[in-house]
């Protein structure tokens, strides 16, 4: 290979002036952790409504949670993406397109929104396997006892079907923190976009790319252990998810 | 708002679109996913074989993609595959690889992890008993494999299969990053052109959306036929 490879690139200062180019990596880092745990919030909130809409008996309500489910999981992220950043602000009235186009971070907020949004679409079908594997006599019993439908949620259906979804949830949030890389193509200079145009001043490419990966691994294995610890902390003895 | 909006711009892209575009697309899909479906096979026969250190490689393999941002993926096959192909071939400097082939690589490495754990699972499903006998009538590895264990596994795992497929032919928007005509980049090419973001991005919102939701009703309506079959 003929490669020139140069791995003091990242101690070199970075053509923004923003110090060298390692903190220019990890600056991209700190973004997409930012973006990451934004949509994994608005993921987990809108995930948690339409999961539980999908089981509640009634037809609208798991009607309206399919349709949801369908609506986001049928297009490609990144032409989501697109409708939120392009093609919102041109729909909405004249004033409120311009303010949204004008707000700073535009990029920050369509991708935490965009990814959160198309994520809870996968967080509610994981919810609604999680309710739907829970033995029948729990909401049965919750029924007996006099609790009304939102307590049978609240302390019976919820807490355990979240213990048994913990391992996929897992995986939908590491999903969550890869998928923001989508947003490079909004502008967003999250790790991806930073190891890009680390790439494109330095013309060092693997360098770029090799220190990226190292630290989506890196999150990785941090994200993993931490829900490790926490599936032991609420594991329930004797239970399904417990030992 | 929708008061001006343009259907004639749709209506004279539309031979570019689905020509250029959704041909790009569709191509990069089917390939990709029998690519992936042969190379993920492989894998995971390797992480099952028994072999220690076989199935360590073939593991690392899966999780290492698997962590990985499919956008940072496309980057490293487009900057790296030249230098493959130099150090395959001995050539003097790195060779040149068209969009389609550098995509078509990256797609079938980054798909073969996952489709490797799709088969993983549906050759674990297959009973014990099975290439026990296989094995009791004489038949060796490959053939017990071939004939016996695989097209069952292949057989249980269709739907899942398929259901990757659909989520593949989603993600294949992403070479978009490559400047690439796929469906996507023909649509945004036309709109920057024409100054149409959102006619031309709402169309392809709902054409990827239609040919999803087909596509997913079609395996689901498959799912049942196979589970009364059986």
């Amino acid at each position: 290979m003929n490669y020139h490879w140069n791995w003091h690139i990242f101690f070199e200062p970075n053509p923004m002036g923003t110090g060298n180019y390692l903190d220019m990596l990890l600056s991209g880092l700190r973004l997409t952790v930012e973006t990451a745990v934004l949509a994994w919030i608005i993921a987990l909130a809108f995930g948690i409504v339409v999961g539980v809409l999908r089981t509640l008996p009634s037809r609208t309500a798991s009607w309206i949670g399919f349709a949801y489910v369908e609506f986001f999981r049928n297009m490609p992220l990144l032409v989501q993406l697109f409708l939120w950043f392009f093609v919102l602000p041109e729909l909405l009235p004249r004033a409120a397109g311009l303010w949204l186009k004008q707000l700073p971070n535009a990029p920050f907020w369509t991708a935490a929104i965009g990814v959160g949004l198309f994520m809870s679409a996968r967080v509610a079908v994981q919810l609604q396997a999680g309710i739907g594997s829970l033995p029948r006599g729990q909401r049965m019993a919750a029924t007996a006892l006099g609790l009304t439908t939102v307590q049978t949620y609240r302390y019976v259906l919820l807490p355990m079907a979240f213990r048994i979804i913990l391992p996929p949830l897992t995986s939908e949030f590491l999903n969550t923190i890869k998928n923001t890389a989508v947003a490079i193509t909004i502008g967003l200079l999250e790790l991806t976009g930073e190891a890009r145009s680390m790439e494109e001043f330095s013309f060092q490419v693997f360098e770029a790319f090799t220190a990226a990966t190292v630290m989506y691994l890196l999150l990785n294995v941090i994200v993993v252990t931490a829900m490790r610890l926490l599936e032991r902390r609420v594991a329930v003895p004797g239970y399904i998810t417990g030992k | 708002m929708l008061g001006n909006f343009d259907f004639d711009v749709i209506r004279r892209s539309l031979p570019y679109l689905f020509y250029e575009g959704m041909t790009f697309t569709v191509m990069l899909t089917a390939l990709a996913a029998t690519g992936g479906l042969i190379v993920g096979t492989l894998i995971a026969l390797m992480r099952l074989s028994g072999y220690r250190l076989l199935g360590r490689i073939a593991g690392l393999y899966v999780d290492f993609i698997r962590s990985l941002p499919l956008v940072l993926v496309i980057f490293w096959f487009y900057f790296l595959v030249p230098y493959i192909g130099q150090w395959l071939t001995g050539a003097s400097r790195p060779i040149k690889v068209g969009a389609f082939s550098s995509s078509l690589i990256t797609f079938i490495m980054f798909e073969a992890a996952y489709f490797s754990e799709i088969m993983r699972a549906g050759i674990q499903s297959i009973s014990r008993g099975q290439p026990a006998a296989a094995q009791a009538l004489g038949l060796n590895y490959w053939q017990t494999m071939r004939y016996v264990v695989l097209p069952q596994a292949f057989r249980n795992m269709v739907p899942v299969l398929l259901t990757q497929t659909i989520v593949l032919f989603q993600d294949t928007s992403l070479v978009y990053v490559l400047s690439i005509t796929d469906f996507l980049g023909a649509a945004s090419k036309v709109a920057q052109r024409d100054g149409r973001l959102v006619e031309m991005y709402l169309f392809a919102a709902l054409v990827y959306f239609t040919i999803s939701c087909v596509a997913s009703f079609a395996v689901r309506r498959l799912q049942t036929r196979i589970a009364v079959l059986r």
